[in-house]
């Protein structure tokens, strides 16, 4: 049987040979036939191999990549949970797939169909007045409302409102974001609780406020249970408020962003509705709005209009996009939405509906508490207290004791087979381990996770050298970082004298 | 409920555990926040009867089983079935940004090998490692040269896509950043003259070029042109909406691009109603500080064995924060791994074939329609795989009778130019089959009125 | 370790060695083994005028990124060319090879907001 090994695989520039391609079309044509030859391109020095080649190559790359497939991968604020199939099967349907962008509407009813069901859930689900499913991602989504903001604020004459507040606790995103609509930023450091506080919050308020994001729970695990409190204050302020849905898989069924107050929110598709990952993307990230924000959502707006001019019987109604919203930001991408991922996150909602969407977050709740009860004996919990759907933990004890740090422990959770937490991450908590098990998980297998992570801890404190030369069992060993960025190596480049 | 692997005593026991009597304990908000409305979804349904709903929708998209003439920045191209054999590996398919590299070598060789491709075809020294689709790259990159510039403008041909104009203007409002337009010549192309006026005047951070352009004509940036780059201190950044071509074409580096954005959905993505698709970014290496997203390096491990790793992470927004020079996280990895596996699968040679055949097939079918009394061909210049039929009279009742009779005949670009309202950006690629292109004809001469004159 | 001292320190934990007018600019050895291995050095273009505590250039390493402020104003005279392609020589020679920059000094009473070698070994002590 073949065994992945641990050497060198070429780069598929460094394999195959010149005529060794060109199998898949007819090639009854030259493209000088058709253009002037001054106007084309001499050489493309791209290499040639045999498909069975190519096939050897990425399947063997494959076997060196940690998928959800390969093994539990709690990865915080990720969501790394199961990704159905099925979800995939319908998505890859031809009549969904082969489905171009600028087909007439008329002849896409039922991409338009999912679009606009999806679309109304969403917004029931999470008691905003509508979404948009135009952004790619959560980031995209965040700076989409930014710019939502800003222009409303510009259309009532508030020039003035230049600020974003933004917990100390916050994904990068949420600053750079900020920065990327034009607005100055302000940092809020969080209490000893963990959460943002009411005072200092009100203490950053005023006239110059625009908007304050705040993602609930928090990346700590913890909800901010003063929300509703500082929803008012900013209001107060005459701010708006911002949701990130990062961790919206902890309140599916349980609370919903609207009713606490948000203005404007993102989901990361990817994250609650199990959309695959790939490897950092595609994504998908609808923007939530409240009723006032309407009319500013990017372009185009999935409109329905049924046979009688009214929206209610499904079967009957006519779909279609609309490009000529006078208010709207204009639109965020090439197109209308990341579609494939719409089709996945729809398949999804149809697999559970409510009470199934309420249990998964209930469930991941469960586990997460589950996996911080059974650590805390032999893992700093710093905030020691019901958590979300994720928690904290932080190896700063240990590390005074046997100088192993979390990135140390995460190498060697790789070796027993797991993926590592993420680390470092949120910055307030040093040497950070943040644990989200996701609600997929089996109890064994968190057992199974709980007795790898004491036995990185047991021996750390009994030889932590072990630890400290981990990871041992992968294809490579601890990668040299500041190598890779001293020196960048981004591209491979042909050997000189070889064309 | 399909995916809860949890038993009733399985939930005892951890209840337990944790110390609590019930889930409710543990899910229990403030009553001020607590839910005003049951939300209103769907009941849960089984899996075979989802697959059935599905079908159905997919049943509805009658465009798909139309012959199909559309393009415009979205292309039908052949894609070979061990693409997708490939790219659906679970490993793949289910992973996370690589952060730890040690168990995601492949993913990351594979993403360097992207990286690798895009700077050979485009000629440039480095490229990212994907942004979501080719409207945001071109904004990623407006942005990179207002940075690397210091000025607050940015001049765009009118001949780049529409909709990736759009979205340049959406995100520079956020900006306060000024867009100008460089006109068009008669002939479809971005006007010389007017440009070289443009750049002595303002100073542009940046200039944005698309070729083919967004009619499919073949620009080509003359020595004059290039010098007044050079004079104004203005970044070019040369657009591809249809990356297929860059197999035919002279590299944008070789006219003196310092940026190339664009859109490789061309490379084996599906069309998908329009995403995901995958953006590319690739400069020159005195970009490099402000290229944005992530970045895959070639470095050694602790024992001096060959390694990769996602690096030059502090100029990314989770370590920089509001002073990131982007704020892109997710990107479109697994898109880029399946052009990659396209990439792989063609070579040069059997990229370079596709794009002749594409060339061909539109050449064929420009031949035929142009023939069609009271249809003309708009612009003369040389074309890849797009061109502009006017059909003399409103573009968008030609092509509604079109589809009355199957077709779908292309975009109506009076949709975006108000002056070629009688115009249609026709589209052939490799897919395009000598029947669609004889049951358009024979639509045509139905459709099309032939002048009085005639 | 003690601080040099013939220099000043800022609360930034840069450092300043003033010769008449010339003042040469750096960060001090605690703050580069705080930041961890160095990548990069973004520094101000030589003529930049720049003001007292302002925001002058970033500090990479593999993992953070600080901003660089000055401790004095004035106008830039010359840059650290080295630390273009050996950035590790402010890990190695925080206070002699891998200075940043150099300053015209503008206002040399602006050094009483600077910190002595004994007042900044305070400031780090308690840091730490």
């Amino acid at each position: 049987m073949y065994q992945p090994r641990s050497e060198r695989i070429p780069l598929i520039f460094e394999q195959g040979q010149p005529g060794r391609a060109n199998r898949y079309l007819p090639s009854d044509a030259q493209l000088s036939d058709y253009l002037p030859a001054e106007n084309l391109r001499a050489e493309l020095p791209l290499p040639e191999s045999t498909e069975l080649d190519v096939v050897r190559h990425y399947t063997r790359l494959s076997q060196r990549t940690f998928g959800i497939d390969t093994g539990f991968y709690p990865l915080g604020s990720c969501t790394m949970k199961y990704n159905p199939r099925v979800n995939d099967a319908v998505a890859n349907l031809p009549g969904l797939r082969d489905l171009h962008p600028f087909a007439p509407d008329e002849l896409s009813q039922g991409a338009l169909r999912i679009m606009y069901e999806l679309e109304r859930s969403l917004a029931s689900l999470f008691g905003m007045a509508a979404f948009s499913l135009n952004p790619a991602a959560g980031a995209h989504a965040e700076l989409a409302a930014l710019l939502i903001a800003k222009k409303y604020f510009s259309d009532r004459g508030e020039l003035n409102r230049q600020t974003v507040i933004v917990p100390d606790t916050a994904h990068g995103t949420n600053p750079a974001s900020a920065s990327m609509a034009g607005f100055r930023v302000v940092s809020l450091k969080s209490d000893e609780r963990g959460r943002v506080g009411v005072d200092t919050l009100r203490a950053v308020l005023g006239d110059d406020t625009a908007v304050c994001m705040m993602t609930n729970p928090n990346t700590l695990g913890l909800f901010e249970d003063h929300i509703a409190e500082i929803a008012r204050a900013v209001h107060d302020a005459g701010g708006l408020m911002y949701y990130d849905g990062a961790n919206a898989n902890a309140l599916m069924g349980i609370a919903r962003p609207g009713d606490m107050g948000f203005d404007l929110m993102h989901l990361n598709l990817h994250k609650t509705f199990t959309i695959p990952h790939g490897g950092g993307g595609a994504g998908a990230g609808p923007l939530g709005v409240a009723e006032h924000l309407v009319e500013y959502l990017p372009t185009p707006v999935v409109r329905a209009i049924a046979k009688d001019g009214s929206t209610a019987n499904e079967d009957s109604r006519t779909y279609w996009l609309d490009f000529d919203v006078p208010k709207s930001i204009g639109p965020m991408r090439s197109f209308w939405s990341n579609f494939a991922h719409i089709v996945r996150a729809l398949a999804y909602l149809y697999a559970n509906g409510l009470e199934g969407l309420t249990d998964v977050s209930r469930l991941a709740v469960l586990n997460a508490n589950y996996v911080r009860v059974k650590v805390a004996p032999f893992l700093e919990t710093p905030y020691p207290e019901i958590c979300q759907h994720e928690f904290v933990a932080s190896a700063q004890e240990l590390k005074k004791q046997s100088g192993v740090r979390a990135v140390d422990i995460a190498k060697a959770l790789l070796d027993r087979g797991f993926h590592a937490p993420t680390m470092y991450f949120p910055l307030i908590v040093p040497e950070c381990l943040m644990i989200e098990p996701t609600e997929t998980e089996s109890k064994e297998t968190l057992d199974q996770f709980i007795a790898a992570l004491e036995d990185v801890v047991a021996t750390a404190k009994r030889d932590p050298q072990q630890i400290l030369d981990a990871p041992q069992r992968t294809v490579v060993a601890r990668v040299d970082e500041t190598r890779a960025a001293r020196q960048p190596d981004l591209r491979w480049r042909a050997p000189a004298g070889v064309t | 409920m399909p995916y809860l692997p949890h038993t009733k005593r399985d939930i005892a026991q951890m209840l337990d555990a944790i110390g609590v009597a019930s889930i409710d304990e543990l899910v229990r908000v403030p009553a001020a926040v607590a839910l005003r409305a049951k939300p209103e979804i769907v009941a849960a349904l089984p899996e075979s009867e989802i697959v059935r709903r599905f079908e159905e929708f997919a049943g509805s998209d009658r465009a798909t089983t139309m012959a199909s003439f559309l393009g415009a920045g979205a292309y039908r191209h052949y894609c070979p079935p061990a693409i997708m054999a490939l790219a659906m590996r679970g490993e793949f398919l289910t992973s996370y940004t690589p952060y730890q590299a040690e168990v995601s070598q492949g993913y990351l060789q594979a993403i360097y090998e992207w990286q690798t491709y895009i700077c050979l075809l485009t000629g440039l020294d480095i490229a990212d490692a994907s942004v979501y689709d080719g409207a945001t790259a071109l904004a990623e990159g407006a942005i990179m040269a207002l940075a690397a510039t210091n000025r607050k403008k940015i001049l765009v041909s009118r001949a780049v896509h529409p909709n990736y104009r759009a979205v340049l203007k959406t995100y520079c409002d956020g900006l306060d950043v000024a867009i100008d337009e460089v006109p068009l010549l008669p002939g479809g192309m971005t006007d010389p003259q007017a440009l070289r006026d443009a750049l002595s005047r303002g100073s542009y951070a940046a200039v944005a070029l698309q070729s083919p352009n967004f009619f499919g004509i073949v620009e080509t940036v003359p020595e004059d042109v290039r010098d007044a780059f050079k004079r104004s201190g203005t970044v070019p950044i040369a657009v591809v909406a249809e990356a297929l071509a860059l197999a035919a074409f002279p590299t944008p580096a070789s006219w003196g691009a310092q940026i190339c954005v664009g859109e490789a959905q061309s490379f084996g993505v599906a069309l998908a109603y329009g995403g995901p698709y995958v953006g590319f970014i690739a400069c020159t290496s005195d970009h490099l500080r402000r290229i944005p997203g992530r970045l895959v390096g070639r470095t050694v491990d602790r024992n001096g064995k060959e390694a990769y790793v996602l690096t030059l992470q502090a100029r990314e927004q989770h370590i920089r924060r509001e002073r990131a020079t982007s704020n892109i996280c997710t990107n479109q990895a697994h898109c880029a791994l399946i052009a990659t596996i396209y990439l792989a699968l063609m070579g040069a040679s059997g990229l370079r074939n596709c794009a002749a055949q594409n060339v061909k097939r539109a050449h064929e079918l420009v031949k035929r329609v142009s023939a069609i009394p009271g249809c003309r061909l708009q612009f003369e210049a040389p074309f890849f795989n797009e061109f502009v039929l006017n059909v003399g009279s409103s573009a968008a009742d030609v092509l509604k009778a079109l589809q009355k009779r199957g077709i779908l005949g292309g975009l109506d670009l009076g949709r975006f130019y108000h002056e070629m309202s009688d115009c249609i950006l026709m589209t052939a690629t490799e897919m395009t089959t000598s029947k669609d292109i004889d049951a358009l004809c024979a639509a045509l001469q139905e459709v099309v009125r032939v002048p009085a004159s005639l | 370790m003690a601080q040099p001292p013939d220099l000043l320190y800022s609360r930034e934990h840069e450092w300043v060695r003033i010769d008449s007018d010339t003042a040469t600019i750096g960060i001090t050895d605690y703050a580069q083994s705080s930041l961890g291995d160095i990548v990069y050095v973004e520094l101000p273009k030589v003529g930049t005028q720049v003001a007292q505590f302002s925001n002058t250039g970033v500090i990479e390493s593999v993992k953070a990124v600080s901003d660089l402020y000055t401790p004095l104003s004035g106008e830039v005279t010359e840059v650290n060319e080295a630390l273009e392609n050996d950035p590790a020589l402010v890990n190695r020679e925080p206070f002699a090879g891998g200075w940043l920059f150099k300053l015209q000094v503008k206002d040399s009473k602006q050094s009483e907001n600077l910190l002595s070698p004994d007042s900044y070994e305070e400031l780090i002590a308690e840091a730490q």
